[in-house]
């Protein structure tokens, strides 16, 4: 099913479920199959008759399909409308851009908030488990539905990254070039600490029920409110927060109690509540899960460029920011290591910039002229006017 | 542009152009913004792959699509592996670095051959401005005052090819860089030459090498190469 939406009045834009035919279920890495399978998805721009013109964008942790369209619950611009829209680096003119939402989301492709047809009932936590794999297999049989039979580009940064080099791993014949922004190639002990507090949070809410909060009509919204909260932290530098917000008060004078004093303690509260309006708090627990369990080097024997070992052909873009702490310079440049290795044409750049992880996704000059530079040479490569 | 043309004007440029192998893989060390691998991509089809420390530098390489590396030549050789490309090249900056012994040793672990070009500071311009003005040597080839110049590391001839006696490298072919003139094929063990090279170009294998690809070839012509010296202990 497809229906169209206005992201833009000047480009041809659709959003819609793809649901798979029955017998068609996703396989999945613990071993469990999903099925019936739907994946939410917007496209921007128009398929070119040799279908060579396609680009597939990752959401991060907490993003969703609506990477360049008004967001349907916040009424904000989506997440990635600075980079893809006509005149930017992934302009829709020139690009067909496709934007899903990853298995175990909430915007409307299968998740733990999906009813489960053998029941009747929401999953819950009767959700299978799901990986990094499994998401972009997903995206593959979705690539697949729509005719494309090689990406010109997978693109996304963070937990879209990781995606991109899952794509690399699994699928390096359907891509002609994979761009991985601020990411890793595993999950480092930090990482799944802050993931297990975000969890911890969710779970000590009593309106979580064991995970069954949907049967009883009501939702943990402070358990997750908490655990964005932590996680919004790590999507900072400790300047970003310095520059922002220093030791600012809400207002004259302190409270001498628990009010929100300080002005970062008011934006923090504010970022969990207004999560919580669009994120469904299991889809939180199973999508920390599947980055925790993410190490591309685990699953091809311990060394990393065995990952890469099929991918010579393609074109790959790493890109890291000097002050993310989350998922550091360091760790790219592991990546980029690994892609040399294996003798894969990598290119590799780190943008000077004190906003942090977060960078990926905020005004970022650097980040918006190496973007446009590294498509615009990668269409002419692939003979696209 | 044929490869005979003269690229932007840098003699060095024409010269690694000449020497580098058609269809081989390169490494540009300090690729700026990428004109020599443009020029080895057009002129010899090679595999090219940059290395650049400035991030605008990289961005310009990417949008003209060359793959490269944002790092820096004095750590980041370390992290490419062994025999990854036929050629590494380290045009006049190998008196910038920190370590030049260790880089040029990386560059003949990474690459079957290297082409290091460096500016002589034995060249009669420099000793007759120390001679006769009694300060470090301002010249067109090393214009920078002391305090502001990048070349932390600068050597003579003679000093290069003691380097690459020690650390047994062969020098497969050596050519005089004079800007406006054609290159030079020399003997750079001559002491004349060591007088009136301004800038010297080598190609670099190392001595001990079975490895095939690793020939020794004559990719000056028929010109009249320095002979091979038996490896000696040099005093420190």
């Amino acid at each position: 099913m497809t229906v169209t939406a206005s992201a833009s009045p000047a480009i041809e834009t659709h959003a819609g479920t793809h649901r798979f035919p029955a017998g068609k279920a996703l396989r999945l890495d613990s071993g469990a199959t999903l099925e019936p399978l739907e994946i939410a998805y917007e496209t921007y721009g128009r398929l070119n008759e040799a279908r060579t013109n396609a680009i597939l964008v990752c959401h991060a942790l907490t993003g969703d399909q609506h990477a360049a369209s008004i967001h349907p619950v916040t009424g904000k611009p989506g997440w990635w409308s600075r980079v893809i829209g006509p005149g930017l680096p992934l302009d829709p003119e020139r690009y067909f851009i496709i934007s899903t939402n990853v298995v175990g989301g909430c915007m409307g492709s299968t998740g733990p908030a999906s009813q489960d047809a053998r029941t009747g009932e929401p999953y819950g936590l009767t959700f299978p488990v799901i990986t990094i794999a499994d998401m972009v297999r997903a995206q593959a049989l979705l690539v697949e539905a729509l005719g494309i039979e090689t990406l010109l580009a997978v693109v996304g940064g963070s937990m879209g990254g990781m995606q991109v080099l899952q794509w690399a791993a699994d699928y390096p014949e359907k891509l002609f070039s994979a761009v991985c922004i601020a990411a890793a190639a595993r999950h480092s002990a930090q990482n799944i600490a802050f993931h297990e507090v975000g969890r911890q949070a969710i779970m000590a809410d009593p309106e979580w029920r064991a995970g069954a909060y949907m049967k009883a009509r009501v939702r943990p919204e402070k358990g997750l409110a908490v655990a964005r909260m932590a996680a919004h932290i790590t999507y900072l530098s400790e300047q970003a927060l310095q520059r922002k917000f220093g030791r600012e008060l809400q207002r004259d004078g302190l409270s001498w109690g628990f009010d929100a004093d300080f002005q970062v303690e008011s934006y923090l509260r504010h970022q969990g509540t207004s999560f919580v309006d669009r994120f469904d708090a299991n889809s939180y627990l199973y999508i920390t899960r599947a980055l925790d369990y993410f190490d591309l080097a685990a699953q091809h024997g311990g060394v990393l460029a065995n990952a890469f070992a099929k991918a010579r052909g393609v074109r790959f873009c790493v890109l890291s920011f000097s002050s993310d702490w989350l998922y550091s310079t360091a760790e790219s440049r592991d990546i980029v290591r690994a892609l040399n290795a294996a003798g894969c044409r990598a290119s590799f750049v780190e943008i000077e910039t004190d906003k942090g992880h977060d960078a990926f996704f905020l005004d970022e000059p650097q980040l918006d002229a190496t973007l446009r530079g590294f498509f615009a040479a990668t269409a002419h490569a692939r003979g696209l006017a | 542009m044929s490869p005979s043309a003269n690229p932007n004007g840098r003699e060095d440029f024409r010269e690694i152009l000449r020497l580098v192998r058609p269809g081989a893989r390169v490494l540009d060390v300090g690729c700026g913004s990428g004109e020599l691998l443009e020029l080895l991509i057009e002129g010899k089809q090679v595999d090219a792959q940059g290395l650049e420390i400035s991030q605008a530098g990289v961005s310009a390489c990417l949008a003209k699509g060359l793959a490269v590396v944002q790092g820096d030549g004095d750590r980041d050789l370390d992290h490419f592996p062994t025999r990854a490309f036929d050629y590494a090249i380290l045009s006049k900056t190998l008196q910038q670095m920190r370590e030049p012994r260790h880089v040029l040793s990386e560059l003949l672990r990474i690459a079957g051959q290297a082409i290091v070009s460096v500016p002589n500071f034995g060249h009669w311009r420099m000793r007759a401005s120390l001679m006769t003005r009694g300060r470090m040597p301002e010249t067109r080839a090393l214009p920078d005052p002391w305090w502001s110049t990048p070349n932390i590391h600068l050597c003579t001839l003679r000093d290069f090819t003691d380097l690459c006696r020690e650390l047994e490298l062969r020098i497969d072919a050596c050519a005089a860089l004079s800007s406006g003139k054609p290159a030079r094929p020399i003997r750079p063990d001559g002491a004349l030459e060591n007088w009136r090279s301004e800038t010297a170009l080598f190609l670099l294998s190392r001595r001990h090498d079975d490895t095939p690809g690793a020939v020794p070839r004559d990719l000056f012509g028929d010109v009249d190469m320095p002979k091979p010296e038996a490896p000696k202990r040099k005093r420190r």
